[in-house]
């Protein structure tokens, strides 16, 4: 029987750990948490280069890129790290590729968020009220006020006024929007991108307003 | 049924004491029984404005520590018989008020009044937390300014979930009472209009009191301005908040000074 073979091309990551491990590992953790699902389903290639047997943390370091969610396929210049051994594999004949950026739109393979039953507010959200909701949509029938915040894994709908915070999408989800009566906010964001008070259309304001993201900008439409 | 209500606002000097003593006069003046409340613990004000600051032996500081007993600090208003204050400590601070001494002084006070106001400090810490903690009712004073409304905002916020009340799952009445309004700097569009504050806090208006040199004579003079000149316009204005606060409807209206005739021909072109 003749076993055929098929190329399939992949693009891994070359990451290059460097001394003190724990300053780079917070810094790959918090890149991450700004660009969740980013490393998802990518091949990772770690390259010990700079990195000596007795760097302190060298020992646990890819198990900690494991429980990161980096897909270790193999080692580099890891002649005496310890513990490096079950990783490598003889890969050779990668051509090098450019910096990738870690952008956070990247995340855009996160799931939206499922369509369980969103979070209905029935009150003002005050000053100084945050509601957090990173499951889905939240609905508020009252106002948003002035130094208040909502923050919504979807959607946001205001019945009201909003004149507080409201962050849709906020885990990374694009096709999140923001609706609301009266257009008086000090900040809207869509994943990530965001736009203040400042830099808002002034002939929007009070408005009904529409708020959705295009192309990494937020877009503000006044609704009749 | 005695009623306790916090007259509180986040921001300091807006009117907070000026407010407690005139509104417990009115009401005492009707013949409730009323006592007024000091919990600026360090920086009491509220025996100055009643004109009792001469008369303080002991404070809610000893109450709650067990050193005095609530009769004993509790002074009786000279001027109208159904008014006492219970002055606050200026030597202590707020950490002094605690949870459970607070509790059974205003669980003794019920027994003793119909209303007890509660004039809270600014802020957001402890001693507004322990002036709000067991209100039924709460005046949230406001001047028609964009961050006294915010603050305000804030503090109806902390109502509806720090209170005891709002632990309970029961809801704190809350009324707006509006401070320092000047028609005039109003109709220019200097200040805020009452409706766009109503917008913002969407409680319902108790009153709107007109900015007056009327109540820094009165404060000054010691005697809550609804006693000290009842036919001023912030006294009309706080007599008017009492019979709503009472459950009277009456339509809103701003009183405005009387003037003479003279006044009125030659007042504005001088001012």
């Amino acid at each position: 029987m003749q076993i055929r073979v098929r190329g399939r091309s992949f693009m891994a990551f070359v990451v290059t750990p460097e001394a003190p491990l724990a300053l780079w590992l917070e810094a790959l953790r918090a890149q991450s948490a700004r660009a969740p699902g980013f490393f998802a389903g990518r091949p990772v290639i770690v390259d010990c280069s700079l990195l000596k047997a007795d760097t302190p943390g060298v020992a646990t370091l890819l198990n900690e890129l494991e429980t990161l969610g980096l897909g270790v396929i193999d080692v580099e210049n890891a002649a005496d790290i310890p513990g490096a051994d079950p990783w490598k594999r003889p890969l050779t004949g990668g051509r090098p590729g450019g910096l990738v950026e870690i952008k956070p739109s990247e995340a855009a393979k996160v799931e939206p968020p499922p369509s369980a039953p969103g979070l209905i507010v029935e009150d003002n959200v005050r000053s100084g009220q945050s509601i957090l909701f990173p499951k889905g949509d939240v609905t508020v029938l009252g106002s948003v006020s002035s130094g208040a915040e909502v923050l919504a894994g979807g959607s946001i709908h205001i019945y009201g006024a909003l004149r507080g915070r409201a962050l849709a999408g906020a885990q990374g989800f694009a096709k999140a929007r923001i609706f609301c009566r009266k257009l008086e906010a000090e900040l809207v964001s869509i994943d990530g991108f965001y736009q203040t008070a400042e830099d808002m259309d002034a002939a929007l304001r009070g408005a009904a307003a529409h708020i959705w993201l295009e192309a990494g900008r937020i877009m503000i439409a006044a609704q009749r | 049924m005695s009623k306790v209500v916090v007259v509180t606002s986040g921001k300091g000097g807006v009117g907070k004491t000026t407010s407690t003593a005139a509104i417990g006069a009115a009401l005492a003046q009707s013949g409730e029984k009323v006592v007024v409340v000091d919990f600026d613990v360090g920086l009491r004000n509220l025996d100055l404005v009643m004109g009792a600051e001469r008369r303080v032996v002991f404070d809610l500081i000893n109450v709650i520590q067990g050193d005095a007993k609530l009769h004993q600090a509790l002074i009786r208003d000279k001027r109208i018989e159904t008014l006492s204050i219970l002055p606050a400590s200026q030597t202590r601070d707020k950490d002094a008020l605690t949870s459970d001494g607070v509790a059974k002084v205003i669980a003794e006070l019920r027994e003793k009044f119909d209303w007890i106001l509660c004039d809270s400090p600014a802020g957001i810490e402890r001693g507004p937390a322990m002036a709000m903690h067991h209100a039924d009712i709460a005046i949230v004073v406001t001047n028609p300014e964009v961050s006294s409304v915010r603050d305000s905002d804030r503090i109806i916020g902390l109502l509806d979930s720090k209170t005891e009340r709002a632990q309970r799952g029961e809801r704190v009445e809350k009324h707006l009472l509006i401070t320092r309004y000047d028609p005039v700097r109003a109709a220019r569009g200097d200040m805020l209009k009452v409706e766009d504050v109503l917008d913002i806090l969407s409680i319902p208006l108790l009153g709107i009191i007109p900015e007056s040199q009327e109540v820094l004579k009165a404060s000054n003079v010691g005697v809550p301005v609804t006693l000290n000149n009842p036919e001023t316009a912030p006294a009309r204005a706080y007599q008017d908040a009492v019979r709503r606060l009472r459950g009277e409807k009456l339509e809103m209206s701003i009183p405005q000074e009387r003037r003479s005739l003279v006044e009125r021909l030659f007042g504005r072109r001088v001012a």
